[in-house]
């Protein structure tokens, strides 16, 4: 006789499941999963659980203090500073833990990793103390201390909102946010939260924080003015333009989602998203997603869906009951989805972002790649090739999405691997490294500083 | 209260404790400029989620660190890459 949901043991054949970021969706999946039974291993790049938006393990949210909890009291297995850096075959994932080669093996995969701020460029976002919105917040949190600092934020979404809210919190003056959409946008975006009444709650909430701080919609960046360091910013509406004095400014435009991980396994993405059916499978079978990375939708929509892909991970498909014990899950994540939808047309990038990076503006900060240089080229792969354009440390992951928007270029898949690791990491697994690997420069620049010969290392360095 | 300890960037010794990350521990030893970049620009931390790299720095004698994920621990000694832009402002 086969399992039911309720005896809480998953089928025998499915014990193993592997959950890629530890923010809200990955902990629910990982914690529904081992709640079934399952051998759960947690893997995360950062050094504590809850992505970008609970980092460091702090939530406002009564269900993100209780999620810490249960995964902390639970047998989950945590990697955390451990990046995901090549899928050789289906079944194992090759890991750098603290640098360090491990190997995972699951039967099922979660894909939780989440998104990542789209960073748009204009003459000036190169300079220090010019930060992602997100970065900033995560600084903040990370002990960088604002009290008295002015900060401007720009960008768009109502991420931008939460970053102000906290590091207002922390002290900082915020003389100005300036929200891209026009305000017939935000108008319309603030009626559709009628379906979500626990948004009207998260507004009101930030409204109250927010009293007395700048707000302006309809404007962006067009230069950061400073030698070494930021010094001011100028701002633009369409007919005028403005400078304001800051100590640091802080850009989003909306979320791009990881899709590197499931790019390299070949789950099949749309619209820039992972395809996923009802039970968050992936077109690869035995490989689920949860969260942004099939579709940008905050929290909630996150923790239903890791939800979801928990039980079904942790269960045969045909096992009696399933479709009932996750039935207010689905209704949840239908909810959550009209608020997505809501998202993703009323925070649209407006047109005039596409020019606000000049002919020598840098596009590729990794490799100094300059607008100019992208202009005789038509396709991202071109571009790379005689450029460099995303050849450098961060593998394309800013200037691809920045890209996307200033010439439709779409993103390529990457080969692993997926994040830069050493000669020795390379050496010890067998990874050749494509394309992508450490580059020359970066490899002699290595060994120049650690004294090392530029020659690959042996087996007997991996001891 | 949490506990302080000592690190060092680029020889100078620092107070931080452990929620610190090391990112944040080199902006308070007074370095902006992470890194310089293939143009010769100074670099500093931008995108604080272990995507852009321009935070990297040598971290216990391992090059490339990200350092705005990874925690402050006793004893570590961090390294930037000398850049033209000097020291923040205290």
């Amino acid at each position: 006789m086969s399992a039911t949901v309720r005896d809480g043991a998953s089928a025998p054949n499915v014990a193993r499941v592997a959950v890629v970021g530890a923010g809200p969706a990955g902990m629910q999946a990982a914690w529904t999963a081992a709640g079934f039974g399952a051998r759960v291993t947690l893997i995360d790049a950062n050094p504590s659980l809850g992505g970008e938006i609970w980092r460091g393990e702090r939530s406002e949210s009564r269900t993100g203090t209780r999620l810490f909890e249960r995964i902390r009291k639970s047998n989950i297995r945590l990697l955390s500073s451990c990046q995901v850096v090549d899928a050789p075959r289906l079944g194992t994932l090759l890991c750098a833990a603290n640098g360090e080669p491990e190997w995972v093996d699951y039967d099922r995969l979660i894909i939780a990793t989440g998104a990542r701020e789209r960073f748009l460029p204009f003459p000036g976002w190169t300079l220090p103390n010019v930060y992602g919105a997100g970065g900033l917040q995560a600084m903040a949190r990370g002990g960088l201390d604002l009290k008295g600092k002015r900060v401007v934020i720009c960008g768009t979404g109502p991420l931008l909102l939460k970053v102000a809210a906290t590091l207002r919190e922390r002290g900082a003056e915020l003389p100005l946010i300036a929200e891209q959409a026009p305000f017939a946008s935000l108008l319309r975006f603030a009626w559709a939260l009628r379906h979500l009444p626990s948004k009207y709650g998260d507004a009101l909430w930030l409204g109250k924080k927010l009293l007395g701080a700048g707000f302006r919609s309809g404007c962006y960046p067009v230069r950061a003015h400073g030698l070494d360091r930021l010094l001011s910013v100028t701002l633009r509406n369409g007919t005028q333009e403005w400078n304001v004095r800051c100590d640091y400014l802080a850009c989003g435009f909306g979320l791009v989602p990881n899709l590197e991980l499931p790019l390299l396994l070949g789950c099949r993405v749309d619209a820039g998203f992972v395809v996923a059916d009802d039970w968050q499978e992936t077109s690869v079978s035995g490989v689920y997603c949860a969260g942004e990375v099939a579709g940008i939708g905050g929290v909630e929509k996150a923790l239903a869906e890791g939800a979801i892909a928990g039980l079904a991970a942790s269960h045969a498909r045909d096992t009696p009951g399933l479709r009932d014990h996750a039935a207010a899950w689905f209704r949840e994540r239908a909810r959550c989805r009209r608020f997505a939808s809501a998202l993703a047309s009323r925070f649209s990038l407006r047109p005039e972002l596409r020019s606000i990076a000049t002919p020598e503006t840098i596009v590729c900060r990794c490799e100094d790649v300059r607008m100019e240089q992208l202009a005789t080229h038509a396709s991202w792969r071109e571009a790379k090739r005689h450029t460099r354009l995303g050849a450098g440390h961060c593998q394309g992951r800013v200037c691809g999405a920045a890209v996307e928007i200033l010439k439709g270029w779409p993103l390529e898949s990457l080969s692993p691997p997926l994040f830069p690791v050493s000669e020795r990491f390379l050496a010890c697994t067998g990874l050749c490294g494509g394309e992508a690997a450490v580059s020359e420069q970066n490899l002699s620049k290595q060994s120049a500083r650690t004294g090392h010969p530029m020659g690959r290392a042996t087996a007997a360095d991996c001891e | 209260m949490l506990e302080l300890f000592e690190v060092r960037v680029n020889s100078k010794a620092l107070l931080v404790d452990a929620q610190t990350t090391v990112a944040v521990a080199i902006l308070r030893a007074g370095i902006l400029g992470f890194r310089r970049s293939a143009s010769g620009e100074c670099r500093g931390a931008f995108c604080g989620m272990g995507i852009c790299a321009e935070c990297r720095a040598t971290v216990d004698g391992i090059p490339d660190r990200y350092t705005c994920q990874q925690l402050c621990q006793p004893g570590m000694v961090i390294e930037t890459e000398k850049c033209p832009c000097g020291e923040a402002p205290q």
